[in-house]
Parts: structure tokens; C-alpha cells; sequence
């Protein structure tokens, strides 16, 4: 008795060898960096799932490339060195393809491109988007980011406070520590829709300039893996061209984030 | 005569012994040879990747963060010792609801990390600004600075107390009794007899204490206190360069060193008298 259940535990181990060995040869093993606390792009929900535009874009990705993907979340400070040091293979985080980036990474083309904006306490006095309309406030980004960079270099006349994730500069206005707030209009606009963001509307777009926010979103990648970025590129199309884009696109947003 | 005072001292030493290389010695030498090999590798890769741009365009950063990390530290050590003091007696009071007010403070303080206390002071007490503003506190919590210099403040009373408190714990009984019959007033004695013997015990560990300071206070950066760590932060976003963080481990190296050199000092002004 004994001995025939070891003998059904070997052959079945042996099996699950076998047939592991031979999925690995088909399946590429991919890990995917991502932040996790960037909704409704990426986000970490309470019960440790992850969720999001870019999760269900780099889900679609895999299959289409056959890869089995896992993903490891990264503070957004550390999310390019960790790629360097080979902690994952690719970031999909809404990462702007900008010159900065592209001297420690490569990118893919980009997957999605939606433009920045302006929010603001309900009773703001703030008119508009321009460095006088903001004269004198304090504005709010997440730090690292195109949103940042471009809050430095415009809103000179305002103080700019810059926040390890766009979480604290949600609390912050909120708090009323900060007039005003950068970030990508739809992560603006999931979070008024929150009761989170009840005191705040959108107060404007902003125009991108194109040597700060570069052309939008994209794939980061180590530098020389030409192979990857190929197949990541040749994914993005084919998901663009089968529908499957479409499909996860109209579940977050009501026009077509991959811009013009 | 002077020839044979030589003699004497001469056959007086015993010759020293051999000195053999036990196992102890050989890795000894070793580990500090180690040591010595990755200061020279530390200096020479600063040296080699020496970027006279890096330096003009981030160095104002640098010596910004600085001055905010320092004046942080500084500020809030000196309020922390002011507070440790009654904290320190409370801990040391014969009352037992003193005692036990000033023990559970040290606890929550010093059993909690330091992170979690900035954090609830800023974004946590941020929840409350209508509160604030209308008992006229909102002023100063609006200001990041101050919520961290009020967090620090806190946090090093707690510590500070637990090391006065054993400090002062450790001068001998026989101290406040000799002065007792002496006819010194309590207060009198407490602050020229056995505060100075109880801060020559209580020096070292201030030392640690202000050290740890220092490099703790490197995280206010999360509520946008751009200090040293900050700045190092936001140049490392600009460059992706790790030189970014190894001057800012030098800077935090200098300011201990030159802490090290004043505490050394202090004790050799404070346990002068001890010298034979």
C-alpha cells in the first residue's frame, strides 16, 4: 500500500516536471514592476490585489507576448534603480517617457497618453492653470514625476511641495496645507469621484509640453534588451488592432486614452 | 650618576614580550586592512567621478538640506532636553501616578517607531484642521517643519528622560544624604551635586542619543521637509546617478564627526577631575 503510493507520488511528481519543464520552454517568464498606489491606473487594493488600467494592460500584454507575468510592487522612488538591479524585467506604472528616463532605461512605445491637470478645493479662488493664476499658492505633485518637473519649472512664483505618492498630497489638500494640486487628469478625476475627493473639482488641463512630459506612457525596460521592447512594442499593436485595448479602455474611461 | 640612573631604569622594565601572530592578531590586521581598503575605494570612486557640474548645479541643494537637517535636529534636541527634565522626574517620583504618567509617555514614545509618529502628527492631526483652526492651533501644524520638529521633539523627550532618569538614578544615596545633613537645600543639591555627577554618566549616551537623531531625522522628507535625505532624494530623481546618496552620506558622516569631536571634548572638560 505504502509503496504504491510512493510510486503514484513519484510518477506524478515526475509528470509535474515534465510538464512544468516543457510550459517554461513556451512560457517567458516576466516580472513587472509596478507602484500600486496610483489609481485607476495601479493600485493595491486592501486585500493585497492589484488593480488598474496598467494591471489589466500588462495582463493583456502577457498573453499576448505568452508570458507568464508576475508582479512585484516598488515605491516610485526606487522603481527604476530596482529595475536596474534586475528586481523585475519591466515597469508598467504609467511611467512618462521623458529624456531623464531614457538614459538609465529603454521605453516601448507608448500605451496610453492622457494630459495633466489642475485641481483645487470647491471655493478656490484659483482661476486657472497658468503660473499667475497660481502666484503665490502652494501646489502639490507627487515628486519624481513628469507632474513635479513641471510644476518646478512653471509655477515659479508659487511653493511647490512635492509628495512621496499622490496619497499624501491627497490628504494634504484635504487639510488645506496645499492650494492646489499636479497629476494626470484622469487619476484627478477617479479621485474626485471618491468621497475622498468630495472637496475638490478640476480647475483646468494643462496644455503637455512635450520636453517635459515626453510622449506619454510607456513600457521601461533595461537598456539594450532589444528583443523585449520588440515584443512589447509588437503586443501593443496587436491588442490596439484586436480589440483588447478597447475592451479594457472603455472599462476606465469614457473616450480613448491612447491619445492622438 | 646619570648613567646609572639609566642602568636602573634600564634593568627596572622587564623586556617586553615577543609578539607572536596568534589567529586574534592576523585577523584583526586583516579586518582593518579591509576597512582601510573600502575608506580608500569610498575616496577614490568620489574622487574619480568628480562632476564639476554635478557639484555647481546640486551643491546648493545639498548645503540647503543641510542646513534644514541641522537646524532641525538642533532645535528639537534642545526642546526635547528642556521637556525630558520633568519627564525624567516624573519618571524618578515617589508618587505612584507620576510615576506612572511618566513611564507610559516614555513607553508609547520609545515603543513606536519614530516614522509613525511624524506621520500621525502631520497627516494624522491634518485630518483635524477645522478643529485646529478654531482653537487658533492650525498655524502652527499648517507648517511641515514644525510638525516634525514637534514630532522630533517628542520622541527625543522620551529618550533624553530615560537617560537622565537612569542617570541620575546611578549617583550613590549617600550624595543627597551627605548634603541633607550638610543642611543643602533639596533643589540646590539636585542641581550642583548631583546633576553634574549624573550628566558625566549620562554624557555617552546623549551622544547616541543626538547621533541617532541626525540620521533619523532623514525621513521628514515624506511630510515635504526637504532635508539633507530630501535633497539627495530629488537630485537622485534628476540624475538616476548613486552619487547622489554617497554625498549624502558623507554629509551625515561630517556633521557625526564633528559631533564625536565635541562630545570627546565635553567629557574631558566634565571628568577633568577624575584624571590622575
Amino acid at each position: 500500500m505504502r509503496i504504491s503510493k510512493r510510486i503514484v507520488l513519484a510518477a506524478a511528481a515526475a509528470l509535474a516536471v515534465t510538464m512544468g519543464g516543457a510550459q517554461a520552454q513556451d512560457m517567458m517568464k516576466l516580472k513587472i514592476g509596478t507602484e500600486g498606489a496610483y489609481p485607476p491606473f495601479n493600485n493595491l487594493e486592501a486585500d493585497g490585489s492589484l488593480v488598474g488600467f496598467d494591471i489589466d494592460i500588462a495582463k493583456a500584454l502577457c498573453e499576448e507576448m505568452k508570458a507568464d507575468c508576475e508582479f512585484v510592487t516598488q515605491d516610485w522612488d526606487g522603481i527604476i534603480p530596482a529595475l536596474q538591479a534586475g528586481k523585475f524585467d519591466a515597469i508598467i506604472a504609467s511611467m512618462s517617457i521623458t529624456e531623464e528616463r531614457m538614459e538609465k532605461v529603454d521605453f516601448t512605445n507608448k500605451y496610453y497618453n492622457t494630459p495633466p491637470a489642475l485641481a483645487a478645493p470647491k471655493d478656490t479662488d484659483i482661476a486657472g492653470v497658468t503660473k499667475e493664476d497660481l502666484a503665490g499658492k502652494v501646489v502639490g505633485a507627487q515628486g519624481s514625476t513628469t507632474h513635479s518637473n513641471y510644476a518646478e519649472a512653471t509655477y515659479t512664483d508659487s511653493e511647490v511641495k512635492l509628495y512621496p505618492t499622490a496619497d499624501e498630497y491627497k490628504l494634504d489638500i484635504n487639510s488645506g496645507r496645499v492650494d492646489a494640486v499636479v497629476d494626470d487628469v484622469i487619476v484627478l478625476q477617479d479621485w474626485l469621484a471618491t468621497d475622498d475627493g468630495a472637496c475638490c473639482k478640476i480647475v483646468g488641463t494643462i496644455t503637455p509640453v512635450v520636453e517635459i512630459h515626453g510622449p506619454g506612457a510607456g513600457i521601461a525596460i533595461r537598456k539594450g534588451e532589444d528583443e523585449l521592447r520588440e515584443k512589447f512594442n509588437a503586443a501593443i499593436d496587436a491588442i490596439r488592432a484586436n480589440g483588447k485595448y478597447k475592451e479594457i479602455n472603455d472599462k476606465y474611461f469614457d473616450f480613448d486614452a491612447y491619445g492622438s | 650618576m646619570t648613567d646609572m640612573a639609566l642602568n636602573r631604569t634600564a634593568v627596572e622594565r622587564p623586556p617586553a614580550p615577543p609578539r607572536r601572530w596568534t589567529a586574534g592578531r592576523f585577523w584583526g590586521n586583516a579586518v582593518v586592512a579591509l576597512w582601510v581598503l573600502i575608506g580608500v575605494g569610498f575616496v577614490w570612486y568620489l574622487a574619480s567621478s568628480w562632476n564639476p557640474e554635478f557639484v555647481e548645479k546640486y551643491g546648493p541643494r545639498y548645503w540647503s538640506g543641510l542646513k534644514v537637517t541641522v537646524s532641525l535636529v538642533l532645535s528639537s534636541l534642545v526642546a526635547g532636553a528642556l521637556l525630558s527634565l520633568p519627564i525624567a522626574l516624573g519618571r524618578l517620583s515617589k508618587n505612584r501616578y507620576i510615576g506612572a504618567l511618566a513611564y507610559a509617555y516614555i513607553y508609547t514614545f520609545r515603543g513606536t517607531p519614530l516614522l509613525a509618529q511624524v506621520f500621525l502628527i502631520y497627516y494624522g492631526l491634518g485630518q483635524f484642521s477645522n478643529e485646529l483652526k478654531s482653537i487658533g492651533l492650525w498655524g502652527f501644524f499648517r507648517d511641515a517643519w514644525n510638525c516634525g520638529f514637534l514630532a522630533f521633539t517628542l520622541n527625543t523627550a522620551a529618550y533624553q528622560a530615560e537617560i537622565l532618569a537612569g542617570a541620575i538614578k546611578s549617583v550613590p544615596k549617600g550624595q543627597w544624604e551627605g548634603a541633607s545633613a550638610l543642611g543643602l537645600p533639596k533643589l540646590f543639591t539636585f542641581r550642583k551635586i548631583i546633576l553634574p555627577q549624573a550628566l558625566i554618566v549620562a554624557l555617552r549616551p546623549y551622544g547616541n542619543e543626538i547621533i541617532l537623531m541626525i540620521k533619523g531625522s532623514a525621513i521628514v522628507a515624506i511630510i515635504t521637509v526637504y532635508d539633507l535625505m530630501g535633497q539627495a532624494r530629488w537630485v537622485f530623481s534628476k540624475t538616476f546617478d548613486f552619487q547622489a546618496y554617497l554625498w549624502a552620506a558623507v554629509f551625515y558622516l561630517i556633521v557625526v564627526e564633528i559631533l564625536r569631536n565635541i562630545w570627546a571634548w565635553i567629557e574631558a572638560r566634565l571628568t577633568r577631575h577624575l584624571i590622575r
